[in-house]
């Protein structure tokens, strides 16, 4: 089945909505959805640093969205103005990393790859990055699960339970990372804060509880990235845009649903 | 020893002193009220005494292994997130239903359980965040201006069944509240803060007189008490509301 580059190709996109479903439920609640954009953003500076020191693209995007996701995670507990903060931010590190690109000698880099997505020329390396990394995601937040809910209702409250709201904003920046990391393959560093936005925003509607809601999510996301291939498949439209007009499809449907 | 105790406890914002040199400490079973102006620093000290906050001076002694009920000041529960009241009091340790709905019916809003956190009404989020906070089986429960947007009636009810959880369960009670002069009247010690400790002392029990009388109404049937400020000094600038403990016998005799 491996054999079959769309059979991977839907097996790498049902894998980041695995991930992306709870974490992307966590953006919309915490409305960090700029800081979503921020930290995919810097994976293009990510991929530039991979190429210049010619190491790994998936070690290169985790460093840079993990450095990104610090440095706001740090903002945010200064004072600073979130909003501007995070937009010059965001914009800078996509700016750098594009700048920096034209810089690398050599073989010619496909850009598009990056800031769209290649999904179709997933291999099982990358199945493997994508998988693992999507379980260690889903796997922390399944761990942390209830103190990031309490944490992100309000962190006087958790701290008067016991739970350290800073060590769990500190999880979910590492989840945040991780799941750039592994998704840049999938939709590119454009349309990552989409796949975890879009199917949480559409799972809302239909939800009564938090982890209702973060399901929902698991299941519009991997809908959206078998309709985007699909898509992709029969209309030769790109695949990462196409799974992300998908999502915004469910979420359309969505909408009638929405009962506060 | 004390459920918690502060310590010469100086708080600054941007290295300017909100709190400093408070010396406070809460035994069980104790019900301390904290009254104050705006910006008087008694949500300062709660946060502190919570933990959320770390004194620049001086220290917090929480006993080991205190059990702490909070119930915050203001909680926006997002309209982006779906919560049922039911899944609220779970957090963020699982309750056995039987537990939760018996921690709302003491609360007085049995039967909320299946309702989003969103759809209430000021005063059943009140009593649920009440009831999420009683199901820790507190030592102390700890409360932020409980009683922000109810009626007279309403702040007396609310007090009466703080009083009760209180006599019931032994739980210590540290409430802060906004109003300088009417307080809880089960209340052992009243703190008044204005950046330091400016008087402490026990509400005065006035319910039987007319004067109460003509001030409350009959309908608080004695949950509410005056606390008359004994300042020793006198403060410069804004933050005078020395005045005022003479200010409502007026108010009375009116």
């Amino acid at each position: 089945m491996l054999d079959d580059f769309f059979a991977r190709a839907a097996l790498a996109g049902v894998g980041v909505a695995l991930a992306a479903g709870p974490l992307g439920s966590f953006v919309v609640w915490r409305r960090m959805a700029y800081f979503g954009d921020a930290t995919s953003h810097a994976a293009i500076l990510g991929v530039a640093l991979a190429l210049g020191f010619s190491s790994s693209v998936f070690l290169g995007t985790l460093v840079a969205a993990l450095g990104m996701a610090l440095l706001v995670n740090m903002l945010s507990h200064k004072g600073h103005s979130m909003d501007t903060a995070l937009g010059v931010l965001a914009h800078s590190a996509l700016a750098l990393g594009l700048v920096a690109i034209s810089f690398i000698q050599g073989a010619r880099v496909d850009l598009s790859a990056y800031l769209f997505g290649d999904i179709l020329a997933v291999s099982r390396l990358d199945l493997l990055v994508i998988w693992s990394g999507a379980l260690v995601v889903t796997g922390l937040l399944y761990w942390r699960w209830s103190a990031l809910l309490t944490a992100t209702l309000n962190r006087d409250l958790a701290q008067a339970s016991g739970i350290n709201p800073r060590r769990e904003e500190l999880v979910l920046t590492l989840a945040l990372a991780l799941v750039v990391a592994v998704a840049i393959k999938v939709v590119g560093a454009l349309l990552i804060a989409a796949l975890l936005i879009i199917p949480a925003a559409a799972a809302r509607g239909f939800a009564r509880t938090p982890e209702h809601m973060a399901i929902g999510a698991i299941i519009f996301g991997a809908a959206s990235a078998l309709a985007g291939l699909g898509m992709s498949l029969w209309l030769d439209t790109p695949a990462g845009p196409s799974i992300v007009a998908a999502a915004a499809a469910f979420f359309a449907t969505s909408l009638g649903r929405r009962k506060a | 020893m004390s459920l918690i105790s502060a310590k010469d406890v100086t708080v600054c914002y941007d290295a300017a002193p909100v709190l400093s040199h408070v010396n406070f400490s809460i035994e069980s079973g104790e019900i301390v009220t904290i009254v104050g102006p705006n910006g008087s620093g008694k949500s300062t000290l709660l946060r502190t005494l919570l933990g959320v906050l770390t004194p620049s001076k001086g220290t917090v002694t929480p006993k080991p292994g205190l059990s702490v009920g909070y119930v915050p000041q203001r909680l926006s529960v997002d309209t982006s997130m779906p919560i049922t009241v039911s899944r609220f009091l779970s957090l963020p340790h699982r309750k056995f239903v039987a537990d939760q709905s018996h921690a709302l019916e003491r609360v007085g809003v049995q039967g909320l359980e299946t309702r989003q956190m969103v759809d209430l009404s000021g005063g059943q989020f009140q009593r649920v965040l009440l009831a999420r906070a009683l199901l820790a089986k507190p030592d102390i429960l700890i409360l932020d201006e409980p009683t922000q947007g109810l009626d007279q009636p309403g702040v007396a009810a609310f007090y009466r069944l703080i009083e009760d959880v209180r006599n019931e369960t032994g739980c210590a009670v540290l409430l802060v509240s906004h109003d300088l002069h009417v307080v809880m009247s089960a209340s052992d010690r009243v703190i008044c803060l204005n950046g330091h400790i400016c008087c402490e002392g026990a509400p005065t029990v006035v319910s039987e007189t007319p004067e109460y009388r003509a001030l409350f109404g009959l309908g608080t049937q004695g949950a509410l008490a005056l606390y008359q400020h004994a300042h020793d000094h006198v403060h410069d600038g804004d933050c005078d509301h020395h005045d005022h403990a003479h200010a409502h016998e007026d108010h009375a005799n009116a």
